[in-house]
């Protein structure tokens, strides 16, 4: 790829960069625990905490670096941080 | 959510900026341009050719965000394209109260409609933790190490909101990462107020200040319970919407949980000077009301 | 024709650009530009946003960021003032950004000084800005109207400043011809940049580079300086057709047809100097137009039948030499060696520079030229008694 002059980038092109790869440990959730009080969404610095109605809370493992903020702040417990197996 | 702020940026984990900058985005939605100094922001969200912004960003340098910002908006005036989006700066600590002061300062004065947010993380963390004005008493950064004869940062923190208050500015505010709510009202308030607003937020830095990623969020919470980081609007000048504690907590509640302040806890020097923080949190709670028990 | 300062004509020309953000801070003698364009504002003969900032560091950057959002910017200084600017001189240039300043030429402080030389410039010089350097106001006024033109080109995109004496090109009064509105409106085509900030296409600038492509965004830099060169020729050459004045492309030579002596120079010193060679035989001037980019194939042509060049400047690098001086003589190298070259520092601080002077440098010229030993690089009209 050409550089384009000024270094001006396109945006939100940092997406290429998993970042999951990061993590040693790996958020787990037990849905019948989830509250919805969405704290999870709210906080996660990666944006990897999703919601769906379908699905309830999942993680988008592709940049979840596993800082365990959706964890600490779940109001139902129902997240809890697993070592991960590489 | 919106995710004007792209994952795949590269903030540590748990950084606290890097929550405060997707709540700020989703507060005002697309239609932003955005000034950001050097510092961790820019750092971790900028580099050729990713970029983790969705919303027109520019970075400059380290202490024109606050002029770099006045020229968007003089060029979107003059161009007619005034209604096509709010400009907002948002800038660390050092970048926004050192270096960058003066140009903070100008802009204020000549009444941009500017919004500009100061993340405040205590310190210069993208170079690597050395102090900043903004570095509280007791903490220890790399230039104000502690040590055998040091307990580290010996001057208050600058009251930035009151230096935008003195301006005149019609909206300030201080808020908080661990108040997400709160935080993403306040910069509707800012962005919606015509002229410059000023909003002084605190962001932690799980790596300079020394604490368990996990507990960015919560670390948070106890600097607004202890009163060390009281909440609240100022509006025409008049101090409004405290933030009220049903039940202040001690400093040491927050001081013991960051590796920064953990050489306190061992000399009657440090204990002297955490008496010396809870002094200044006891204050804070008589200037500002904190108190509820003893309000009603 | 018309008799005005010379500040008058810059802030004039710059008006008649329709510079959408202007943004300075004051500083003798940049003053009166500013101040002439503020009251054209405040008349509302100039329809600008006008933003007095708290230092020239906000100057610029104001200017940057309008330019950012696909505004065309104005900003102007001088010495302390541009030496404040220069971080954020190669932050423009390396973004890429058009934005035309005029740089009035003063000392360098210490000893504070508000008089004319060109220190100050010749210390921006490795900025990625284009520097013009003008020899009177008429040139000035014009420069400005061509600045915009060259820097905003398609394959140029790098900002431009206009180099004047200060004092000499701002301050004194000469008939000078205004350029109407509908001239450069026909001459100047409105900004039209290809990236810009906007809600649209929300577009990151100043993003960092790794090592792995520094080098290139540099190396575009210098594609760009390389493209202007040409782009200065032309645009003089258009500027020349249509309002019938012109100053050389990037350079411009004066009786060099049979010169053994080749004085070289920029700026307003030109003046005194013809005065001086027209009563000279075999003494031409080489007059450098535009020092970044350097014109080396135009030097190398202009100096290839002269015997001795003298190289007059207003500057120098302590420690070593004149900067001019120091780059002609690279030029040249593997081009052109058997010519003399001699270093002339002149006029440091607004030290008046003489026809005196000037013939001075003219006979050591000489003597070098049938042999005779005279230092490679000096100063002229220094005062020995104080010393
Ligand atoms: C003029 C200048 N001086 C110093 C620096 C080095 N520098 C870059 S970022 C930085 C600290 C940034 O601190 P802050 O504004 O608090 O942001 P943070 O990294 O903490 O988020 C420093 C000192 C610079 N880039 N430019
Ligand atoms: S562990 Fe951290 S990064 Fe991963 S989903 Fe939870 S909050 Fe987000
Ligand atoms: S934080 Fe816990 S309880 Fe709340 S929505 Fe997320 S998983 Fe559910
Ligand atoms: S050093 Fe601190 S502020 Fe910077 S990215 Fe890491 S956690 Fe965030
Ligand atoms: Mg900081």
């Amino acid at each position: 790829m050409k550089l384009r002059i000024g270094a001006i980038a396109d945006p939100g092109t940092s997406v290429v960069n998993l970042t999951g790869g990061w993590r040693t440990e790996i958020p787990r959730i037990t849905p019948e625990l989830c509250i919805r009080c969405f704290n999870c969404v709210i906080y996660c610095p990666e944006s990897a905490v999703k919601y769906s109605d379908k699905e309830g809370i999942y993680f988008d493992y592709d940049y979840c670096k596993g800082c365990g903020i959706c964890s600490n702040e779940c109001s139902g417990h129902a997240i809890y941080m697993e070592m991960e197996e590489k | 959510m919106k995710n004007l702020f792209a994952s795949g940026h590269r903030a540590c984990g748990g950084c606290g900026m890097a929550i405060a900058i997707k709540l700020i985005l989703e507060a005002t939605g697309e239609n932003v341009f955005v000034v950001s100094p050097t510092g961790c922001l820019e750092i971790v969200s900028s580099p050729y050719p990713e970029t983790s912004w969705r919303v027109p960003w520019i970075h400059s340098l380290f202490e024109n965000a606050a002029s770099v910002a006045s020229g968007i908006e003089a060029g979107l005036k003059a161009l007619g394209r005034k209604d096509e989006g709010k400009v907002l700066a948002i800038g660390g600590d050092g970048g926004t109260a050192d270096i960058g002061m003066g140009a903070l300062s100008g802009m204020f004065e000549r009444g941009h409609d500017v919004t500009y947010i100061c993340y405040d993380n205590e310190a210069y963390m993208n170079t690597g933790v050395q102090r900043s004005s903004m570095t509280p008493i007791g903490a220890s950064a790399t230039t104000t190490p502690a040590g055998k004869v040091s307990y580290g940062e010996i001057h208050p923190k600058k009251d930035l909101v009151s230096i935008a208050v003195a301006h005149g500015l019609g909206y300030v505010a201080s808020a908080s990462v661990g108040y997400a709510a709160d935080l993403m009202d306040k910069v509707k308030k800012a962005v919606d107020h015509d002229g410059p607003s000023f909003i002084h937020l605190h962001s932690s830095c799980c790596t300079g200040w020394r604490h368990p990623s996990s507990k960015t969020v919560e670390v948070m919470r106890l600097a607004v319970l202890t009163g060390l980081w009281p909440l609240y609007e100022v509006v025409d000048g008049e101090v409004v919407n405290v933030k009220r504690l049903a039940k202040r907590l001690p400093v040491e509640d927050y001081l013991k949980t960051q590796g920064r302040f953990s050489h306190l806890f061992k000399t009657d020097e440090g204990a002297e000077v955490i008496r010396q923080i809870q002094a200044m949190a006891d204050a804070n709670a008589e200037q500002y009301g904190l108190d509820l028990d003893i309000e009603e | 024709m018309q008799v005005v300062e010379g500040s008058y004509a810059i802030a004039h020309a710059v008006k008649r650009c329709r510079p959408d953000v202007i943004s300075a801070y004051p500083i003798t003698p940049q003053t009166h530009i500013v101040e002439d364009l503020a009251q054209f504002v405040a008349d509302g003969e100039l329809e600008c946003e006008f933003v007095p900032v708290d230092s020239e560091h906000s100057a610029m950057s104001v200017a940057l960021g309008a330019s950012a959002v696909g505004a065309r910017a104005y900003s102007a200084s001088t010495s302390q003032g541009l030496a404040l600017m220069w971080e954020v001189l190669y932050n423009v240039s390396g973004m890429r950004l058009p934005v035309v300043m005029t740089a009035v030429n003063r000392a360098m402080s210490a000893p504070l000084s508000i008089w004319n030389d060109q220190q100050d410039t010749i210390g921006a010089r490795d900025s990625g800005w284009i520097q013009i350097y003008v020899e009177d106001i008429q040139e000035a006024h014009d420069a400005m109207i061509q600045g915009y033109k060259i820097a905003e080109s398609k394959d140029v995109m790098l900002p431009l400043m206009v180099c004047a004496d200060g004092f000499i090109l701002t301050h004194t009064y000469e008939p000078v011809v205004l350029a109407e509105q509908i001239e450069v409106d026909d001459f100047l085509p409105p900004y039209e940049p290809e990236y810009f900030l906007s809600v649209d296409n929300p577009l990151s600038f100043g993003c960092f580079a790794e090592p792995d492509k520094y080098m290139e965004f540099r190396y575009m830099q210098h594609e760009a300086m390389d493209r202007a060169r040409i782009k200065i020729k032309e645009v003089a050459d258009e500027f020349g057709k249509a309002f019938g004045r012109y100053y050389g492309g990037l350079i411009e030579g004066y009786n060099l047809d049979g010169a053994e002596i080749v004085l070289l120079t920029f700026g307003s010193i030109i003046g005194t100097i013809k005065e001086v060679v027209d009563r000279e035989k075999n003494v031409g001037i080489l007059k450098i137009r535009s020092y970044r980019p350097f014109p080396l194939v135009e030097i190398r042509d202009a100096l290839k039948d002269a015997k001795v060049v003298a190289v007059i400047e207003k500057d120098f690098s302590a420690g070593f030499e004149g900067a001019l001086f120091t780059d002609v003589k690279a030029a040249l190298y593997n081009h052109i060696n058997d010519l003399k070259m001699l270093g002339f520092v002149v006029g440091l601080g607004g030290r008046d520079v003489r026809a005196d002077d000037i013939l001075e440098i003219i006979k050591r010229s000489k003597s070098a030229m049938d042999g005779g030993i005279t230092d490679e690089w000096q100063f002229i009209g220094l005062r020995g008694e104080l010393l």
